[in-house]
């Protein structure tokens, strides 16, 4: 097991110069000058303006600057953020957490919907439920985030008043207020992640247990007097998250982008919506070490989507 | 037989009544059209989808009103007779608007999709056509691109080179090619993985052996028998993509870094409107609901579409 992660780890490393390369060609390419700003200033002289460039290194030719900068990262040194003025791993280490826990609370809101809808869909095919469920479930991941973003603004914080549309990460509340205020907050955006990937998982889930509920397995356990309930949990469901997990892995990346668009909407502050923030400010350290960010989750979620693989599937050796 | 429940519900349903219509030779095309009739809700999306294509088309000569005539004495007004979907901010007609944008969303949709299947189609193929180290190379590139966190690059390609796009060819045309060309470059690795799929068990097929032995070229071969029998997954998923287009773009355009405001695509209304939801609800709704109807429709479709065009599924 311990080698089998060395090993997934060390394929990762590949992927990872690739992923930054790509990013620091598409930033070196761009026309955009951090020091625009100082350019039009005119109580700043030229001087000044060429000597922060020379003292950031942006004259220098781009094989340089991405050696320096791919260095600098490996060394947990992320660069200085122009128009926040705080170091930019500091920035991103604040803002990281309250994105891991709305990604991580939506996508077990969309488990706990896909996988008992999907497989009772699955075990009773073209019932009245089964039909009622694809239909939402089209509905669904055919409703962009943003929409039902404002639709559950429109619905629940203007016209019944229930739920704030704001996120605010400065609660005044203490103690269990502070809880009940905090998870008043959270259930919009995470509701809006998780019901789009639930919608679209629970279609994977159905179509995979009806993929194994009728292999010869599944008679057995039946013949052998197991209750209908087990059969399903222990044997069809557990073989049937095996495509499930990859196609969970293979939509990571648009998961990200759905929470960058809730981020904006709700004004939570992750770093989805410090990359926005930083892109219209023209910041570069910082667009470049979110992108990156987001790009190392993606592969961290791949390996964990690989481990899990393992642990379904004990026919894949870690060997 | 294991797995022997069928996929689709058409499926069990269509058992008794294909014998009849099988008794007539029907060609493959005529076919699938008979296999896709069949999905009920595919046909109401196509209904759909082609009365929404129609609007845009030809909406905008029956409905002459300027989509930026501004008149502060319409604001944010909702739904009434001379303006059916209401005004904005400026008071600006928003049927009009959304017939003009719905134009822009639909042709990006179409355009980053042929982009992407064109992409796709000719790095599957020759990933799938040659062995050895070309084809590691070209998987490789495919699975780093399907790693990629693809909204934050797009964000940072456009915001990047939109200036200089515009300088070259004019804003409205800059932004569109560069719309267009970021999001299809972004959605040709699924192609590319089907394409590659279908042409490893294809080549080896006897009809493609036979081909090879009567000394047809390489090219030929894929061109003739190759790439026409693996289009099947290919249609469908390209397909997909329109919706996954015209979502990409107005995603963008709801970040305020896809169209400007004075090309109103649906994403940019509803950028514009999501400021002024308590006092002007129809104005989100109604784009809002455009780009749903659109995207449930071709989903849809594409669903029809899978039952129709795979051989193997028996109807």
């Amino acid at each position: 097991m311990g080698k089998y992660l060395v090993r997934r780890l060390l394929i990762a490393i590949p992927s990872l110069v690739g992923i930054s390369i790509i990013l620091f060609t598409v930033l070196a390419l761009a026309p955009g000058d951090p020091f625009e700003e100082l350019a039009t200033n005119p109580n700043v002289p030229p001087e000044v303006r060429q000597n922060l460039r020379q003292k950031f290194g942006l004259d220098d030719p781009v094989a340089v600057r991405y050696v320096r900068w791919a260095g600098s990262m490996a060394k947990g040194d992320w660069g200085f953020s122009f128009s926040s003025r705080v170091d930019v791993d500091k920035l991103i280490l604040q803002r990281l957490p309250t994105t891991l826990a709305v990604i991580g609370l939506s996508q077990v809101l969309a488990l706990l919907i896909a996988i008992p809808v999907g497989v009772v869909a699955a075990t009773r095919p073209y019932s009245i439920f089964d039909q009622v469920a694809n239909t939402f479930a089209f509905i669904g991941f055919s409703l962009p985030t943003f929409f039902t973003g404002l639709l559950f603004i429109l619905f629940f914080s203007i016209y019944l008043d229930w739920l704030p549309f704001v996120y605010r990460a400065d609660l005044s509340e203490t103690g269990l207020r502070w809880w009940w205020a905090q998870f008043r907050q959270s259930i919009m955006p995470i509701a809006v992640l998780g019901l789009f990937q639930g919608a679209s998982w629970t279609r994977y889930v159905r179509s995979a247990v009806l993929d194994v509920i009728r292999l010869d397995y599944i008679t057995t356990a039946r013949s052998k007097g197991l209750a209908e309930r087990w059969v399903v949990i222990k044997h069809a469901l557990r073989n049937a998250l095996i495509p499930v997990v990859t196609l969970v892995a293979l939509q990571m990346p648009a998961i990200f982008g759905g929470a960058i668009v809730t981020e904006q909407i709700f004004r939570v502050p992750g770093i989805g919506s410090l990359l926005i923030a930083a892109i219209l400010a023209n910041d570069t350290p910082v667009i470049m070490a979110v992108t990156f960010v987001f790009s190392c989750l993606v592969i961290l979620f791949n390996l964990i989507a690989d481990v899990l693989y393992g642990w379904l599937d004990p026919r894949i050796s870690y060997r | 037989m294991a797995g022997s429940t069928p996929a689709s519900l058409i499926a069990e349903g269509a058992a008794p009544a294909g014998g009849p219509a099988r008794s007539k030779m029907l060609s493959p095309w005529g076919e699938a059209w008979r296999r896709f009739r069949r999905h009920k809700l595919a046909v109401v999306g196509t209904v759909i989808l082609g009365a929404i294509m129609l609007a845009v088309l030809v909406g905008p000569w029956l409905w002459q009103v300027p989509i930026n005539d501004i008149d502060f004495d319409a604001r944010l007004k909702s739904p009434m007779l001379g303006h059916p979907f209401g005004t904005d901010d400026l008071g600006q007609d928003l049927l009009a608007r959304m017939l003009y944008g719905g134009r822009i969303s639909l042709a990006v949709g179409f355009t980053a999709m042929c982009i992407g299947l064109v992409i796709g189609t000719v790095v599957g193929a020759i990933a799938g056509i040659s062995r050895g180290s070309v084809d590691a190379a070209l998987m490789w590139v495919t699975d780093l691109f399907l790693s990629l966190p693809q909204l934050p690059l797009l964000l940072l390609i456009i915001y990047l080179f939109r200036d200089a796009l515009k300088a070259i060819v004019g804003v409205e045309a800059g932004i569109f090619i560069m719309i267009v060309a970021v999001i299809g470059g972004f959605r040709w690795m699924p192609v590319a993985r089907l394409v590659r799929a279908q042409f490893l068990s294809i080549r080896e097929k006897e009809y493609v052996e036979a081909a090879r032995a009567l000394g047809v070229t390489p090219l030929r071969l894929v061109a003739r028998h190759i790439l026409p029998n693996s289009l099947g997954p290919v249609i469908i998923a390209g397909t997909i993509d329109v919706a996954v287009a015209i979502i990409a773009e107005s995603t963008l355009s709801f970040l305020g870094l896809g169209f400007p405001p004075d090309i109103p695509t649906w994403g940019r209304i509803l950028y514009d409107a999501k400021d002024y939801l308590d006092v002007a609800p129809h104005w989100a709704l109604f784009p809002g609901m455009a780009i749903f109807l659109t995207v449930l429709s071709i989903n849809y479709i594409g669903d029809g579409l899978r039952d129709a065009l795979d051989p193997r599924r028996v109807m």
